[in-house]
Parts: C-alpha cells; sequence; structure tokens
C-alpha cells in the first residue's frame, strides 16, 4: 500500500515546473491569441469568441476534421488487428526474438521527415521502387501526386510501416507475460485455438492494448511531419489533415487568431476522445 | 519451420524494403537515381557519405542533433525519477490528477505548440541553443518517462526500503546506491523512449533553431529545397540518421519489450 506523504510533492516539483513552463506558459499565448486579431506589428484587436464561432462553422474546417478522423479510424482498424496477430505468431523465446525485435523498431527511430521524404522517393513513378513495381511491373497507373485515392493509400501504408511496430512490441510484452501453465490447461481442457486466444491471450493483453490504442490514437491524430513531407496536403487538399490546415493557417498565411482558436478545438477533440476510449476500456477494471 | 512464423517474416521484409532502397540509394549517384529504376547501384559511389563527412553544415547537423538529443535524456530522466518515485511510494494531494494531466500533454499536437515555443523561448534567449530543443521536448518525454519508470519502481517491493531505513542509510544513499540499480532495466528502456522520441522529432526543433543548433533533419530540407534534388545526398543523410537509433536500441533490446507493459494505465 502507498503511504500518505504530502513530502512527495518536493519530488514532483521539478517535473511540474519544467513540464508547466513548457505547456503552461504556451497554451496561455494561444488562448492569447485565440479572442484576438492582429495585423502585425504586435498590434492587437480584442475579438472575444468570434474566431471560435467562424471555425465551427467553416466548411474547411469541417473536411480537415473529417480527413483526420477518417485517417485515425483506417489507422486503428489496420494496425491494431495487424500488430495483433503479428505478436501471436512471433517465437516466443529463442535467439530470433532480440533479431525480430531490433529490426521491428527500426522504423521507429527513423527522423519523422526522413520517413516522408523516403517514402515520396519509394513511390516516385518510374524511379522509386513501389512507383517503378506498380505502374511498370504490374501495368497499374499509381501516381500519388495525381490521384487523390492513391496519396491516401499512400499515406496509410507509410503509417502502417512506421507504427504497426509499436502495436506488436506492446501486445508481444503482454503475450510472454503469460505463465506457460494457462496454455497448459488450455491444452488439458482441449480448448481451440480461438478459445486461447479469446479467454487466455486476449485478457492478458488488454492493458498493454489500451495504452497502445491510446498512443496510437493521440499519435496518429496529431500527426503532421510525414504526411506533409510526403503528400504536402495533396493533390489538392485531399490530404491535408488537420494539423496540416493549421500549420498552413498560423505560418503560411500567419492568422494568428483563428489559428489559435483551431489549436485549441483540437486540441479538446484529442483530450475528449482519448479520454472516452480510456474510460471506455478500463471502465470494469476496477470495482 | 512452421508455417506461422511466416507473418513475422513477411513483415519485416515489407519494414527493410523502403530501408533497403534507402540505402542502396545512397550509394548511387544522383544521376543514375534519376535514369531510372536499378535495384542495385550500377555505379558503386561513396561520393555521397564523402560530401556529408567533409561538409561541416552537414555533419554539424548530426552534432548538433546528438547534443539536444542527449541532453534532453539526462533531463528527462533525471527529473522523472523522484516525480516516479513520489508516484509509487506515496499518495498525496491531486496525485492522480497531476498524473493524468502529465500524461495529457502528449496529447498536444506539436503543430498546436510551434509558433508560442518560438516566442517563450526567444523571450527568454534561449532562441537557437541546444538547451532550448532539449527542454522543448521535455514536453512530452517527461510524462512518458514518468509513466515507464513509475511501472517498474512499482515492480520492486516496499520492503526495500524499509530495510534500507532501518540499516541506516539515508534516502540519497539508498536512492543511488540501492534503488536505482534494482530498476536499472526501467532506467535504460526510459531513457530509450526519451531519446527515441527526441531524436526522430522535427517541427519544434526545426522552429527553435536558426543557425547555432540546427538537427540534422532540417539541415535535410534545406538541401532538399535549395540544390534541386540531390536524392543521391540526401538517401546517405536519411542513412546515416537510422545509425544512432540503431545503436540505442541494440543495447536495450532485451529490455525494450518491458517498457510500457509495466506502466500503469
Amino acid at each position: 500500500m502507498r503511504t500518505h506523504n504530502q513530502k512527495a510533492w518536493f519530488f514532483v516539483l521539478p517535473v511540474l515546473l519544467l513540464v508547466a513552463f513548457n505547456a503552461l506558459i504556451p497554451m496561455m499565448t494561444v488562448v492569447n491569441y485565440s479572442v484576438q486579431e492582429t495585423f502585425g506589428n504586435n498590434v492587437f484587436f480584442w475579438e472575444g469568441l468570434r474566431w471560435f464561432q467562424e471555425l465551427l462553422n467553416s466548411d474547411r474546417f469541417h473536411a480537415a476534421l473529417g480527413r483526420q478522423f477518417l485517417f485515425t479510424g483506417i489507422i486503428l482498424a489496420v494496425e491494431i488487428p495487424l500488430g495483433i496477430i503479428i505478436a501471436l505468431a512471433m517465437p516466443r523465446k529463442g535467439m530470433w526474438v532480440p533479431v525480430c525485435l531490433v529490426l521491428m523498431a527500426l522504423p521507429m527511430l527513423i527522423p519523422w521527415n526522413v520517413v516522408g521524404a523516403m517514402w515520396n522517393i519509394f513511390t516516385l513513378p518510374r524511379i522509386g521502387m513501389l512507383g517503378y513495381f506498380m505502374n511498370d511491373v504490374l501495368g497499374v497507373h499509381y501516381d500519388m501526386t495525381q490521384n487523390p485515392t492513391a496519396a491516401w493509400i499512400t499515406i496509410v501504408i507509410m503509417d502502417v510501416w512506421h507504427w504497426t511496430s509499436l502495436v506488436v512490441l506492446l501486445c508481444y510484452a503482454g503475450l510472454v507475460s503469460i505463465p506457460d501453465a494457462y496454455y497448459q490447461a488450455a491444452k488439458i481442457d482441449g480448448a481451440s485455438g480461438w478459445a486461447v486466444f479469446r479467454h487466455i491471450q486476449l485478457p492478458k493483453m488488454k492493458q498493454v492494448l489500451t495504452i497502445a490504442i491510446l498512443l496510437r490514437f493521440m499519435d496518429s491524430f496529431n500527426i503532421y511531419t510525414e504526411p506533409f513531407v510526403l503528400t504536402g496536403g495533396g493533390p489538392g487538399n485531399s490530404t491535408t489533415l488537420l494539423s496540416i490546415d493549421l500549420v498552413k493557417i498560423a505560418l503560411g498565411q500567419f492568422d494568428l487568431g483563428p489559428a489559435a482558436a483551431m489549436s485549441l478545438i483540437y486540441f479538446a477533440v484529442t483530450l475528449l476522445v482519448s479520454w472516452l476510449f480510456y474510460t471506455l476500456m478500463t471502465k470494469d477494471d476496477e470495482p | 519451420m512452421k508455417k506461422r512464423s511466416l507473418i513475422p517474416i513477411l513483415y519485416i521484409a515489407f519494414l527493410m524494403l523502403p530501408i533497403y532502397w534507402l540505402v542502396s540509394m545512397s550509394f548511387k549517384t544522383t544521376n543514375e537515381i534519376l535514369s531510372g529504376f536499378s535495384l542495385f547501384p550500377r555505379t558503386f559511389t561513396l561520393e555521397n557519405y564523402k560530401v556529408i563527412f567533409t561538409d561541416p553544415t552537414w555533419y554539424w547537423g548530426y552534432i548538433n542533433s546528438i547534443i539536444y538529443v542527449s541532453l534532453n535524456t539526462v533531463i528527462s530522466i533525471c527529473v522523472a525519477l523522484p516525480a516516479a518515485y513520489a508516484f509509487s511510494r506515496y499518495r498525496f494531494l491531486g496525485d492522480k490528477q497531476l498524473f493524468f494531466w502529465l500524461l495529457t500533454n502528449r496529447m498536444a499536437p506539436a503543430a498546436v505548440f510551434a509558433l508560442p515555443f518560438f516566442q517563450l523561448y526567444s523571450a527568454v534567449g534561449l532562441f537557437d541553443t541546444h538547451l532550448a530543443v532539449a527542454l522543448a521536448h521535455c514536453l512530452f518525454n517527461i510524462p512518458l518517462a514518468v509513466w515507464i519508470l513509475e511501472g517498474f519502481m512499482r515492480g520492486v517491493p516496499k520492503e526495500l526500503d524499509e530495510t534500507a531505513y532501518v540499516d541506516g542509510y539515508s534516502f540519497p544513499r539508498f536512492f543511488v546506491t540501492i534503488f536505482l540499480p534494482s530498476i536499472k532495466a526501467g532506467v535504460g528502456v526510459a531513457a530509450f523512449f526519451c531519446f527515441m522520441f527526441s531524436w526522430v522529432e522535427l517541427l519544434l526543433a526545426k522552429t527553435l533553431t536558426a543557425v547555432e543548433a540546427k538537427p540534422i533533419a532540417a539541415t535535410m530540407t534545406k538541401t532538399a529545397s535549395s540544390a534541386g534534388y540531390e536524392l543521391g545526398l540526401l538517401a546517405a543523410a536519411g542513412t546515416l540518421t537510422i545509425i544512432p537509433g540503431a545503436i540505442v536500441i541494440y543495447f536495450v533490446r532485451n529490455y525494450i519489450a518491458k517498457g510500457f507493459a509495466l506502466g500503469r494505465v
């Protein structure tokens, strides 16, 4: 049991100060901008809630938000089951385990803009490996700079390539913690492969799966660099996800007020959905 | 060979394909890359790497990145250790709320913070220093480090602390000589994830630097736009960015799977 001790606050203080410095001050700046209009030169005019109202009625924002939810939905629907399948198929012990883990973690360790750039070159028609294979070997017309569907497929495959390993690593960690005795008991009872999965492996993976889904949700919802480098949000606006649109407004057009209002709504949506996931997945954990 | 080991093999092959393409391209001349598809380099060249290792704007990019990433890892772990200890051992006013608030900082899109961060760090005179990037990356790395370390610390029985007090150890001495060694796997995993997330992040690192502390990833985007597409050079630079991560992961390969599994949800 943990003991009550208010002095523990002193242990937490450095973390609190550092994170507050990084989180609260910028957040206050954003809130401050979100209610003002500026034409440069540090001259600001009070605008009240105008930006929020405009944004909530703006088609552009709705479209970007819709694309963002679509992207995150596809990512979760593909990466979570795929990650579970791969984790289940991995060997539990032996010399190949560390080799597998290291190779699988490799894509996660590449800087995000390099990921975007390498996939961009990888998919170039004629000279990229995937582009060459699709266009010249299979004869499928594939060019993500012109075809929105191709662009979408490419960013989804890129993200699957980049992040499925996180789900695999987490699920695998949950799986190796299951004692052998459980499997032996299931064998004696004559349980089918599905029954073993449903009643032994899945419950044991629940905790790590919660973390995996939360992390994948947050990170895919906030994704910026990779799709920006890969497609630049194009062709047209077809892959302009929420954060790409946000940076376009904030740094491209320098509309600080609307961009700040958008940031706040964006953050609120992320927080709300994460909280929903969290409550739903942990609701039957504690009495 | 069993049929089901085919799945991981296929998956790893899929992962390695773009990486192979990048590496093989780094040994080609830009002309060869642009002239059409070739699976292996026809004229094997080390020219691209030579450019990177002789041009200071290139190799300083790597040095800058490594400086701020290491700095960030050290800061994150040092402040996260006592905090994680407090969360794992004590109950105090607002502990749950504080823990959740810490985690919410991972949810803030970096795009949201880019401009305010620029203003904040300019105001305190840290703009274009390694420290600025290292501190900014604390935003998402400290919560993660606290989360992972807390999980590992909860696995250490409380009797260890009590025995040490009875034996007359002072708290700092107990923490450093007894407690830390017993969670060194956790420290390794937390350091790995801090290193990883700081190494791969670009948006904040780019916003907070100009010349002196410019990260390698930013050097790459600049080169891409100014000198046309020097694809061979870009591929070589990209290949080199994989190496530090690969080295670090090799050291923690046996613990990496455990890292998150022990964290509390």
